[in-house]
């Protein structure tokens, strides 16, 4: 494959007032990858996924998507660019309905192919369209997950950021999830960065992954690599049910 | 236990004498002075006080007995019914509606349009100067208010405190362009709705970046400053005195209703002169106001911005990564209300023929935000509701002169309105803590409207 540069972090350096939360982390993503970032509780991984998004912004260094510089963009403009984001917490509309929050997820440029992507969404997760009527925030945690998930897609992203897409949820949910991105991945070519816990799942997806620790990245390489790596398993996978 | 018939269990009925008594004494408490004791000035000027204690006691049994009864009768009552009702095994939501239930906005809306007239029909000309006028246009102007409240509040989820500025300006733009350029009406109202978004926009820019308290603080600032500039400002606005003698609205510009002029209504349409026609054209102004707010309310729901408000309502986080731009979403938000607010305000100055800032205080502002609250936040139908009881009811409490029997003839209803007010909205959010009509209706829908299982579109309470 040749590795076309999707998503560019460099030496990004993200502050919460006067807490440096990353100390210029360097991060590439290229088209049609399945990366993955892992780290412990507090190193940074989703102020790396929100800089991205452009809230907060970094301080310094610079993230470049698809050749353009968008570390001052405000971030709408962001999403515009077909960055979306399944975002910690899941974050979908608790009072909307299911159909609503896909309609949400669709934005202003995407509705002409509304109707052809909902069904999308629904036979990716069947779930949802048994559900869609209900309510967001009456809804399970694993389906919340899938409507979070979901509600990303309908942007017709180039970029799918998922933040800890298995928090919380039963290994045959978890499974279910990791497959469909692995199946966006392969059949529409989509990329994926995603944080993640469950770092033996996330290494075994994912074409490369990077470590972080305290705001910094302190390892990369091929999934395959950092599942062999004695470091690795000591700190994310022993102890784990793996 | 087979014991516990409708007259109660000998336990409950220990609670509620305990109760009862219990709450006689917070209300003696409560009342001891504001009741209890009346200050007044005597022949020479000097503030002195007497007592009051008849009309305290019959506050205070009042308080007792009304919490006796609630919780020895009515609330086992309730329970009976909820846990029978719970045994038959009909759930609440399936349930058959009546067909009043079920046509409820097309009679209300059909009710609405022959009103004067019924009005007109049984108590006369004379009569229905108090129907239409006090009860019909001052119903609805209310309407109209919590209605273009309910976007900023309702929708958007930015809580405003200072709603009544909106009102204020539109209500002053008439009355001041009219009466220094002599505008008419028909003019002034689309310009007083379009001044009033401007000071949404005004008031939208420095609010940005607040939420909830901080945001409800400043607006009730900006509510604030608006009514103090109106009072200081005296070269323009005359201040306390308000501005009076302010142009009638005309019937389209083909008729006038002032009494005096060549081409009035009354004259055209060969009636006996009365106010009455003035009143009943001015409802129906008044009723087309409210029905374009509701329109426009229910038309923008359904348009990327109505959504983006309500996202905007449940998650500013999720909004912005999905594209919306925040910032021109609640000014967007702001101006819509503030335009209603705006329109209302003329509407309003033309009616009364007078404006002052007294009309303008923050309790305005607290009464339509009460009514939005009460209706349940986002529903038309139940703000409708709300102002019709809330303002309605403060109306007929200026008939009841059969209070009079229970507190005494000096008894003045009207100046426990507030009180009265505040009891309401507590016995309200009691029974219904998300207001009359407390579950949002969904605005989209695969291909056609689904019969939809109630038990899903409607919210958990919790
Ligand atoms: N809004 C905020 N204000 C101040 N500090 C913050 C804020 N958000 C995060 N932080 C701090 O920044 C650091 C990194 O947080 P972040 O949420 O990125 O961690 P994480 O790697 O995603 O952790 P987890 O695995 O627990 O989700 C933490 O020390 C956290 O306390
Ligand atoms: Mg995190």
């Amino acid at each position: 494959m040749a590795a076309e540069s999707l998503l560019k972090v460099q030496a990004v350096e993200t502050y919460y007032g006067n807490i440096r939360a990353l100390a210029g982390v360097d991060v590439e993503v290229n088209k049609g990858e399945i990366v993955s970032l892992i780290g412990a509780n507090g190193a940074g991984k989703s102020t790396l996924m929100m800089t991205i998004c452009g809230s907060p912004q970094a301080r310094s260094g610079q993230v470049i998507f698809d050749g353009e510089d968008i570390t001052r963009l405000p971030t709408h403009l962001i999403a515009r660019r077909r960055i979306a984001q399944s975002p910690e917490g899941r974050r979908i509309f608790p009072r909307m309905t299911v159909y609503e929050n896909l309609q949400m997820g669709a934005g202003l440029d995407n509705l002409k192919y509304f109707n052809e992507d909902v069904e999308k969404i629904f036979t990716l997760f069947p779930r949802l369209k048994e559900r869609q009527t209900q309510r967001g925030g009456t809804l399970s945690g694993g389906e919340q997950q899938m409507l979070s998930i979901g509600r990303a897609l309908m942007a017709r992203p180039k970029l799918l950021l998922l933040d800890e897409p298995s928090l919380g949820l039963a290994p045959l949910i978890v499974k279910g999830i990791f497959e469909a991105i692995k199946k966006l991945n392969q059949e529409e070519g989509l990329t994926v960065f995603l944080v993640e816990q469950n770092a033996f799942a996330a290494l075994k997806l994912s074409d490369r992954a990077y470590v972080m620790v305290n705001g910094k990245v302190t390892m990369s390489g091929s999934g395959k690599e950092l599942l062999a790596n004695p470091e690795v398993r000591a700190a994310y996978l022993e102890g784990g049910r793996h | 236990m087979a014991a516990s018939t409708e007259t109660g269990h000998p336990n409950v009925l220990g609670k509620a004498v305990r109760e009862g008594v219990f709450a006689g004494v917070v209300a003696f408490l409560m009342f001891l002075l504001f009741v209890g004791i009346e200050t007044y000035q005597d022949i020479n000027n000097a503030l002195v006080w007497r007592t009051r204690w008849g009309l305290l006691a019959i506050f205070v049994l009042v308080a007792a007995v009304s919490r006796f009864l609630s919780v020895g009768f009515i609330k086992p009552h309730i329970d009976r019914r909820k846990l029978a009702k719970a045994k038959s095994g009909v759930l609440e939501i399936s349930e058959q509606k009546s067909f009043f239930h079920r046509h409820f906005l097309k009679i209300a809306l059909v009710f609405l349009l022959v009103y004067p007239f019924l009005s007109l029909l049984i108590v006369g000309k004379q009569g229905s100067l108090k129907y239409v006028d006090n009860f019909g246009i001052q119903i609805l102007i209310y309407v109209m208010l919590a209605w273009g409240l309910n976007i900023v509040v309702g929708l958007a989820g930015l809580l405003d405190l200072g709603y009544v500025a909106f009102y204020a300006v539109g209500a002053y733009s008439y009355a001041l362009l009219s009466s220094y350029f002599g505008f008419s009406f028909w003019l002034l109202l689309p310009m007083s709705g379009i001044l009033a978004a401007l000071w949404g926009i005004i008031l939208g820019f420095p609010v940005l970046r607040l939420r909830g308290d901080y945001l409800a603080i400043v607006t009730l600032a900006f509510g604030e400053i608006i009514r103090l500039v109106l009072i200081n400002w005296t070269d323009v606005t005359k201040g306390t005195f308000g501005i009076s003698g302010i142009a009638k609205a005309s019937f389209f510009g083909i008729w006038s209703f002032d009494t005096g002029s060549a081409n009035s209504f009354v004259k055209a349409w060969g009636l006996s002169a009365s106010s009455v026609y003035y009143k009943i054209f001015l409802f129906y102004v008044i009723l087309a106001l409210c029905m374009l707010t509701a329109y426009v309310t229910i038309r923008l729901r359904r348009m990327p911005i109505g959504r983006a408000w309500e996202a905007l309502r449940e998650d500013e986080i999720a909004c912005r990564s999905l594209g919306i731009n925040t910032v021109t979403t609640k000014l967007t938000a702001f101006a819509t209300g503030a335009m209603f607010g705006g329109f209302a305000g003329s509407f309003f100055a033309t009616r009364q023929g007078f404006v002052s800032p007294e009309s303008f205080v923050f309790l305005e502002s607290a009464v339509i935000l009460a009514i939005v609250v009460l209706g349940g936040m986002g529903s038309l139908t139940g703000i409708a509701i709300a102002a019709v009881v809330m303002v309605g009811g403060t109306e007929v409490l200026r008939e009841m002169s059969f209070l009079k029997v229970v507190f005494g003839p000096d008894f003045t209803p009207e100046l426990y309105r507030m009180l009265l007010f505040g009891l309401a909205m507590i016995i309200v959010m009691l029974f219904k803590p998300r207001g009359f009509v407390g579950s949002r209706e969904p605005t989209a829908f695969l291909k056609e409207r689904r019969a939809v299982s109630g038990s899903f579109t409607k919210e958990g309470h919790g």
